[in-house]
């Protein structure tokens, strides 16, 4: 970090100029990003909802005009699918499970850590923060190979011990919390490093006090370093939760939403509507119901969540 | 908050947080606490590290069970057929394309973007701002679809631009830039407008030279970011030949190569090592600036 982001000003420097001519820098500097802006998220996502409400298929890709207007049929028809409902559940079970299980790990990794002095704290921060740098399709890809039933590594680290492995991402059972410990696995460096930069603003005269109160070791944590950190554990909370959301590479690599659909997510029934059978009308109205999901959760964790002034 | 004030800050932090409490046994250093992050760096590191020695091993050895650690005769057989038969060189050729172009664009759009938001004064730039913002919420699965069907207008559908220009400025970038960009005094920009600079000479003089810890941090992001970028490519690169690197690999991992772990062991080597490298020179800017925007945003 430079010596800017803190003392960050936003005086306005005062300007002579005529109205008009005052808006043209403005524009001109931020012209490109507001077109690519516009053009390819800005219109996508309202065309989305219009897509929603149509038929529109691989035959209407020509003649966008062709497509029916359908009305809410493809939400009910989404809302009453099984498999659309299952990738719902399964979904949730990967976010319902997936993102406490990181932030408790990251948490407990970043306190650790923050008690780490010298090179070894860069070596653990470095080391931790890998698997968010690498491609998730190198890492299911390599996970798979790892749970593999005969010639895994992991199960014949467990047979070692007496007991024989599952068949990890075979088994209905088995593979969707496979999935999750992989995701898990992959993201608990990037919430660790934001809970380690969180811990380290906090004011060591506040533990001192703490401590002349007679507070110690959970009670510190629980009154001080809780209460604390809850700006990011806000921030943490709302980007992992919209990253698990929209899951799709580790099932699609690993398991292709298999067993029997247990894996399957609503960010690959998406992909396999749009773009395998190009229903993607259909699609769009899944995805908008992925979308509006993400948004309650993400308005609830703000309430929830929000630095208490 | 200065580098060298943080780094005060945070040895005192560590200094009080170890000593006083009574619970570690034998002196300064927590050696259970180190036990326990080593057993947990292993675990982090461990898949890496048999992915490369997966990779350096026979087909044969791959398929023994139970598995052996190192390679009992190491060959780059599987980088040989990853090259000659699969034509990996293309891919990475096209992920290294489309990666730096769209790094470069980033640079350039997003620090443009920043200074403006930033540093001038226009009509719409709060709901330009707060459309940005917003669209970081936005899931790539509810915007793929129009996109696709956008691209198919444009006739852009299997082509390096489609993978390319919806990137091309990214919210994140913006974000980021404007938090460097706000730091930057404003006497300093008007000193320059008092001697006649115009705004790009203000902007290419006085601003970019000031920016680089935000342009290096944003660079290496937007660089990994695009690097391993799936769902789009995936959606919109319809013939082999201009397939990236993960769309590659994910279709020889649940293609007919789904069982041959040397190949996809030496593909994921070579997805995941130049990211590696890159990361382990440039960690530092990362981690901070992914922590800054944490703290601030």
């Amino acid at each position: 970090m430079t010596a800017s982001a803190a003392s960050a000003g936003r005086r306005r420097a005062p300007r002579a100029r005529s109205r008009l001519d005052r808006h043209v820098p403005g524009w001109a500097f931020a012209s490109p990003f507001a077109v690519i802006l516009g053009i390819f998220l800005a219109i996508p996502i309202l065309a989305s909802l219009l897509l929603s409400f149509t038929s529109f298929n691989i035959g209407n890709i020509q003649s966008w005009s062709s497509a029916r207007f359908v009305g809410l049929d493809n939400y009910t028809q989404a809302l009453t699918d099984a498999r659309v409902l299952k990738s719902l559940r399964n979904t949730g079970y990967f976010v319902g499970v997936g993102v406490p299980a990181t932030i408790a790990l990251s948490l407990a990794l970043a306190v650790g850590l923050n008690r780490v002095v010298g090179a070894m704290k860069t070596v653990f921060r470095v080391g931790y923060y890998l698997p968010v740098v690498t491609s998730i399709v190198a890492i299911a890809v390599i996970w798979r190979y790892l749970l593999a039933p005969d010639i895994g590594l992991v199960n014949s680290l467990i047979e070692r011990v007496g007991i024989a492995g599952p068949d990890w991402l075979g088994n209905t059972k088995t593979a969707m919390p496979s999935v999750i410990a992989i995701g898990v696995w992959r993201n608990v460096g990037f919430d660790m490093v934001i809970f380690l930069a969180a811990l380290q603003t906090i004011d060591p005269a506040l533990y001192e006090a703490a401590k002349v109160d007679g507070a110690r070791g959970w009670k510190l944590f629980r009154f001080i370093t809780l209460p604390l950190l809850r700006p990011a554990m806000l921030f943490v909370a709302v980007v992992t939760s919209i990253a698990y959301l929209q899951v799709f590479e580790e099932p699609f690599v690993m398991t292709q939403g298999g067993p029997v659909d247990s894996t399957l997510t609503t960010s690959m029934l998406i992909y396999e509507q749009g773009f395998r059978f190009f229903n993607l009308g259909y699609a769009s109205a899944i995805a908008y119901i992925l979308f509006v999901i993400i948004a309650v959760l993400a308005v609830i964790q703000f309430r929830w969540l929000r630095p208490q002034s | 908050m200065s580098v060298a004030q943080s780094r005060a800050g945070r040895a005192t932090v560590e200094r009080r947080a170890t000593a006083p409490e009574g619970r570690i046994a034998g002196g300064q250093r927590p050696w259970g606490l180190y036990i326990l992050l080593g057993i947990g760096l292993v675990a982090v590191v461990g898949p890496f590290v048999w992915m490369v020695l997966g990779s350096l091993k026979t087909q044969g050895e791959l398929l023994a069970s139970p598995p052996t650690l190192f390679p009992e005769a190491p060959t780059f057989d599987n980088f040989t057929r990853l090259f000659e038969r699969a034509d990996f060189t293309r891919f990475f050729v096209n992920s290294t394309l489309v990666a730096v172009v769209v790094t470069l664009a980033n640079l350039l759009f997003c620090s443009m973007a920043g200074y403006a938001l930033a540093k001038l004064d226009f009509f719409g730039k709060r709901p330009l701002f707060g459309m940005a913002v917003a669209t970081l919420m936005v899931p790539t699965s509810v915007t793929i679809v129009p996109l696709f069907v956008l691209m198919g207008k444009f006739g852009l559908v299997d082509s390096y631009a489609a993978v390319i220009l919806p990137f091309a400025a990214g919210a994140f970038g913006v974000f980021l830039m404007r938090q460097f960009m706000s730091g930057v005094p404003d006497e300093l920009l008007d000193a320059a407008r008092i001697d006649g600079a115009s705004e790009w000479r203000i902007f290419r003089s006085v601003v970019m030279p000031l920016l680089k810890p935000g342009l290096a941090a944003l660079g290496i992001f937007q660089f990994l970011a695009t690097w391993n970028n799936f769902l789009w490519p995936l959606v919109v690169l319809t013939s082999e030949d201009k397939y990236t690197l993960p769309v590659a690999l994910a279709s020889a991992a649940i293609g007919q190569n789904r069982s041959d772990y040397g190949l996809l062991m030496a593909g994921s080597v070579l997805l995941v090592v130049p990211v590696i490298a890159v990361f382990l020179a440039l960690q530092r800017h990362f981690t901070q600036s992914i922590a800054m925007t944490g703290l601030k945003g």
